[in-house]
């Protein structure tokens, strides 16, 4: 039994009209959705159809009004074909797109039903030939057109169903009780009885909400049917995707590689070699000043263990070693102990996820965190570490000031990045005012 | 005095070796790693034992366990931990039983032999030897919700040597003041955080410790 249903059976009656009504409105607007693929549809074909026969017309057609109106006839027709046509299909077509798109948040949204959208990327060239080059090659189109015929064509009986019905019922009240209305001449079904009447009339408009989830489920399965990508697409979709973020990583590994050097070049190599120097100088100053030398030689002291400071710093950019002595949850206590504010640890993590992936996560709590000290000003944060389903889920929450703006927020970004590289995903919540709330998953095996 | 040195690196085994046997200190077994030096303690109790964090054969926190584990055998056996890094976590661990006798520093602090010698001799004697590191930290993190901004900047100087777990003749040879200020200081310190005085060095240290830790 699917979930949805499952769920449907414990929810109490009243709730469960009320869902059904909601539904039936639901339904509606996904009928004025149809309409409008129809519409678009008609759109286009008219204006194919409209300068071809007016081309047509003038070769073909009766040759009364003599030569130079035929010629004016066709060479109108000619024009429109070159330059109306187009920009009216790619018009239309993107209208269809934007209904189609429209479909599938919806039946996310109100049914349940996600259906996944693979459509090439833009081009780059914004002329009309670029982008009705894209929409006439993407098979992601056909689709689109697909749908609107058959939403057309069936989708629109199963969306309006329920508020046609509901409808129907409350024309057949209105007879009963004003006697009035379309029906006020009808026998009832029974031989013309008026509480059969009633009874029946209450009955059909009960109906419309009663199967309206149904139907609208119907709905979102054709339109998943109709619009999911095929395979090649979803594969096609998914190489571009993975070759993106590969991109990303290596320019992310390379730049971090370029900032380890320069941290060694300057940090613990100069101090080395300033050691050396003044070890040498030390050296020679022994016999003749050894109070000097001596001076020297703590002065070389300091420089090491300045040296091995700088050293301690980068690991810990590298790779915090209670991450590696103890894994992720114990890593992340580490953190807050140095944070703040006051940061409250909730983990259910049993194992270890895989080292790349407990370090971008152990990363990206670490930005979280500095953020919110920093930028949010908050005196309390919550983190919560669980692992459900083959999804790493970890949410930092704080009770600072909000308006965290990933756009613009660089570390935002950067986390964003690195979480790619692994399917992983940030998803981020901050009205200005507070709270500021962020979970990110990755997807991983837990040994 | 006598020692156990438990630490996986040749040169710094003998180095450490050779440095407190030149301060007069006897070494009861120098190993390498967690279970002997578990084996040696039991054989041999020594005065301190010194672990290295990072020990075979899983080179994590395999010392840090062990220590812990020799102080769950042998309850109060003074335990000096030292470390490439410092970790506020593990020196909560390390002082979670509530009992004197623990030291946690940067194995650079062997720079300066005889500081860590008189580390080592304080942890012997049931004292606490924190490294300034874990304690800057520990103070940068209490600077932030005002509630250490009562104190005096020389308050705070003598709060973070206390938290080291330095006596007041230690602090004062340090700050070049007299041991009276110190008292006077501290005296303050305690008033403005709200703590119980004790006479006791190493409760006095524990509860500055806790206070910090919060």
């Amino acid at each position: 039994m699917d979930p949805a249903r499952r769920e449907n059976d414990q929810v109490p009656p009243r709730a469960r009209a009320r869902r059904g009504v909601v539904a039936a409105v639901h339904g509606v607007g996904l009928f004025v959705i149809a309409l409008a693929g129809l519409g678009s549809l008609a759109l286009m074909l008219l204006s194919i159809a409209g300068p071809a026969f007016l081309a047509g017309f003038a070769v073909a057609g009766p040759s009364w009004e003599g030569g130079t109106y035929r010629f004016v006839l066709f060479g109108s027709a000619v024009l429109a074909l070159a330059t109306l046509v187009p920009l009216l299909i790619t018009a239309t077509l993107t209208m269809m797109r934007g209904l189609a798109n429209v479909t599938r948040r919806l039946s996310a949204d109100w049914c349940g039903v996600p259906i996944s959208a693979a459509y090439r990327p833009r081009p780059a060239n914004r002329g009309i030939r670029a982008r009705l080059g894209w929409q006439l090659t993407d098979p992601a189109t056909g689709r689109d057109l697909l749908w609107m015929v058959a939403n057309g064509l069936v989708g629109v009986f199963l969306a309006a169903a329920p508020a046609v019905l509901m409808f129907l019922g409350f024309l057949g009240l209105t007879r009963r009780v004003f006697g009035g209305g379309p029906f006020a001449g009808a026998a009832g079904p029974l031989g013309g009885d008026q509480f059969e009447w009633l009874v029946v009339s209450l009955l059909v408009m009960a109906a419309g909400p009663g199967f309206a989830s149904v139907l609208l489920r119907g709905h979102a399965l054709l339109a998943r049917a109709v619009l999911s990508p095929s395979n090649a697409a979803e594969l096609a979709r998914r190489v571009q995707h993975l070759s993106q973020t590969r991109t990303e990583t290596i320019d992310t590994g390379a730049a971090e590689i370029r900032r380890i050097e320069r941290d060694l070049h300057d940090g613990a190599q100069a101090r080395l070699v300033a050691m050396g120097m003044t070890l040498d100088a030390a050296g020679q100053l022994i016999d003749e000043d050894p109070r000097a030398a001596r001076a020297l030689l703590l002065e070389a002291r300091d420089n090491s263990a300045k040296a091995l400071a700088d050293l301690r710093n980068l690991v810990r950019g590298i790779h915090p070693p209670v991450l590696a002595d103890r894994g992720l949850t114990d890593a992340i206590k580490a953190l807050a102990l140095d944070t703040p504010a006051t940061v409250h640890l909730a983990s259910d993590l049993a194992g270890r996820p895989p080292a790349p992936v407990e370090s971008a996560a152990y990363f990206a709590v670490s930005e979280l965190l500095a953020n919110v000290s920093k930028h949010a000003r908050a005196s309390q944060a919550w983190v919560d570490i669980r692992y459900a389903d083959g999804m790493l889920k970890i949410s930092v929450t704080d009770d600072g000031h909000g308006g965290a703006d990933p756009v613009h927020g660089t570390g935002l970004r950067g986390i964003e990045r690195r979480l790619a590289a692994f399917d992983g995903v940030l998803a981020i919540s901050s009205p200005p005012g507070g709270p500021t709330a962020v979970t990110l998953e990755i997807p991983c095996e837990l040994p | 005095m006598r020692v156990a040195i438990a630490e996986d690196l040749f040169l710094l085994r003998d180095g450490l070796t050779r440095m407190l046997e030149a301060h007069g200190l006897a070494i009861s077994a120098a190993v390498d790693n967690g279970d002997d030096l578990l084996t040696a303690i039991r054989d041999d109790k020594p005065d301190v034992a010194i672990v290295d964090v990072r020990l075979p054969p899983t080179f994590t926190d395999e010392g840090l366990r062990a220590a812990l584990q020799a102080r769950k055998e042998n309850p109060g056996l003074p335990v000096l931990v030292l470390s490439q890094y410092v970790e506020q976590l593990y020196a909560r661990e390390l002082l979670a039983g509530g009992t004197g006798g623990i030291g946690y520093l940067l194995k650079d602090r062997v720079f300066d032999s005889a500081q860590f010698v008189d580390a080592v001799r304080r942890v012997a004697a049931g004292g606490t030897a924190m490294d300034p590191e874990v304690i800057s930290r520990l103070l940068a993190r209490n600077t932030g919700d005002g509630s250490l901004s009562a104190l005096s900047p020389r308050e705070r100087e003598v709060l973070a040597l206390m938290a080291e777990g330095r006596s007041n003749a230690a602090i004062a040879q340090r700050l070049v003041i007299t041991e009276r200020a110190v008292a006077k200081h501290t005296a303050s310190i305690f008033l403005k955080l709200d703590l119980q005085p004790s006479d006791d060095d190493n409760r006095r240290v524990l509860a500055v410790l806790a206070y910090l830790g919060g």
